[in-house]
């Protein structure tokens, strides 16, 4: 109950209930669809680069509490940073829900989205609060 | 025997204080299904009909007297008239490649319900891509049932294959399976019933249904994970190709060519999973020593008193068909406003286990669970 009742937070609800992220780019330059087949959560997320750097993201779709803010959240933390620093930042977000050893200096990196920590007790919502971040970082480019 | 005593039976259920409300997805397995496995290696696993020595002997007379005894149990004219697949899933598969692929046709409709469970949809959906048969639903009406009208309009002279569940994972509705039988019959067309949902709580008789095809799940009525069963009717098994293909389905193998046995090896390639077969055997010795009527006396009375429970709070909606004697003990519902899997996880800190599928979440319930469970 304990996990759950630091998941089901403040912070997550208000992202989860009405995100500000929720909407759609009037023009964006990447644009993919991640999907859970297990619990039909569907999200699009939105990218509108500047360079190197990721200027504004936006997602639209449905799916359950976890997802929704994750999915908002991971776009408030990213917004601004470059695609190095955001896959870095992806990378650290997803040891950190697999368990994984994180370093604490990277962890910080991790802004809001630190609020997912104790999803790494739920092994049910693993899925959930990683969607947006998996299909992000498939949908960014390599290095070239 | 009453609830406790048979929950006593369940050793998971003494050693993890949780209400089981999933038991459509899979149910629990009591301890003398558990014990016959372990029987089973310690004093007689062998591969079944390979030696000529007596272990060998013994492990293909324990299996094949299982076979039998499912015979018996769903009543089918002929013991080869079974034959164990993995699941459910695995024996639609197989009457789909074996049957449907080779007798539908460009012009052909194949007719399933639109409750079907994915099992016995995607195959279906791949034999109308490979033979250019046409898939038709028949929909549901505001009781969640199918009307008669639906099925005589659906089912037409052209149909070649209905394939239908016995009764719907998510609804609980309980099909007129007897009714969509006799009219597919009458139009020509072969009748596939997935009984995976209706046998772990209602007695099922082949010949009385006269389905050409019967499929179900070992795991869903007490036995273990990976064991199915198919039932087909004799002529039309006889006339099929093999779905699998290598030992002991074979009957002489040249290089070129093979000649396959006779029913039911032809259908059972490879060692096949004999701790689940003699695990559904003891599964049916012990649905057998309760009885079905007193499983759906006890299922009943928990399922009707959630329902009314249920029915007192407004934040909940229920779907479910208003005539509960067309219901099994399914019960599928939404918490206004809040996601299905948040719903589940929140149930799960409380120790509910409950299953969570957008659009619903679903309670199943079995002769273990009691109205403290709710």
């Amino acid at each position: 109950m304990e996990d759950l009742n630091n998941i089901y937070n403040e912070l997550i609800m208000e992202h989860s209930m009405n995100s500000y992220n929720k909407k759609k780019l009037g023009k964006a330059d990447l644009c993919d669809i991640g999907h859970n087949p297990n619990c039909g959560d569907e999200i699009t997320l939105e990218v509108k680069m500047n360079g190197n750097v990721i200027e504004d993201m936006a997602f639209s779709g449905h799916g359950c509490a976890i997802s929704q803010a994750s999915t908002s959240i991971m776009i408030d933390t990213l917004k601004g940073k470059t695609i190095e620093e955001a896959k870095e930042i992806i990378k650290t977000f997803i040891s950190m829900i697999k368990r994984e050893d994180v370093k604490e200096e990277d962890l910080e990196k991790l802004e809001d989205a630190i609020a997912f920590k104790n999803v790494a007790n739920m092994p049910a919502r693993v899925k959930c609060a990683l969607l947006a971040w998996h299909t992000l970082e498939d949908m960014l480019p390599s290095e070239k | 025997m009453n609830i406790d005593e048979i929950k006593n039976d369940f050793p998971l259920l003494k050693n993890r204080n949780i209400a089981y409300l999933d038991s459509g997805a899979t149910t629990q397995k009591p301890k003398q299904v558990i014990d016959a496995i372990k029987d089973f290696y310690e004093n007689f696993n062998a591969n079944p009909h390979r030696g000529a020595y007596s272990l060998s002997m013994e492990a293909t007379e324990k299996y094949e007297d299982t076979r039998s005894k499912i015979a018996k149990f769903i009543n089918t004219r002929h013991s080869h008239e079974i034959i164990f697949t993995k699941n459910a899933s695995e024996a639609l598969n197989l009457i789909a490649y074996s049957y449907g692929m080779e007798n539908a046709k460009n012009e052909d409709k194949i007719v399933l319900s639109i409750m079907e469970h994915h099992s016995n949809l995607v195959p279906w959906q791949k034999v109308s891509k490979v033979t250019g048969a046409k898939l038709e639903y028949m929909y549901i009406n505001k009781d969640f049932e199918i009307s008669d009208e639906e099925i005589e309009s659906k089912i037409t002279d052209n149909t070649k294959i209905v394939a239908i569940t016995h009764v719907s994972n998510v609804l609980g509705t309980i099909n007129d399976v007897k009714k969509i039988i006799k009219y597919a019959h009458k139009k020509g067309a072969v009748v596939v019933l997935d009984a995976s949902q209706s046998i772990p709580h209602m007695k099922i008789d082949v010949q009385d249904l006269d389905c050409d095809f019967l499929v179900f799940s070992g795991h869903k009525m007490l036995a273990p994970l990976g064991i199915g069963v198919l039932y087909g009717k004799k002529e039309i098994l006889n006339k099929m190709t093999p779905f699998l293909m290598g030992g002991d389905m074979i009957e002489y193998v040249y290089e070129q060519e093979t000649t396959f046995a006779p029913l039911p090896n032809k259908f059972e390639a490879g060692t096949q999973n004999v701790e689940g077969v003699i695990g559904l055997g003891s599964a049916i010795d012990y649905i057998e020593k309760i009885g079905y009527d007193k499983i759906q006396e006890i299922e009943n009375e928990v399922v009707f008193y959630a329902i009314e429970e249920l029915k007192k709070l407004d934040f909940i909606d229920l779907y479910l068909t208003p005539n509960l004697n067309n219901h099994s003990s399914v019960i599928s519902f939404n918490i206004k406003g809040v996601h299905p899997h948040d719903v589940a996880s929140i149930l799960d800190s409380e120790g509910v286990c409950v299953r969570s599928r957008k659009p619903l979440c679903t309670a199943t319930f079995k002769i273990y669970g009691n109205r403290f469970n709710m």
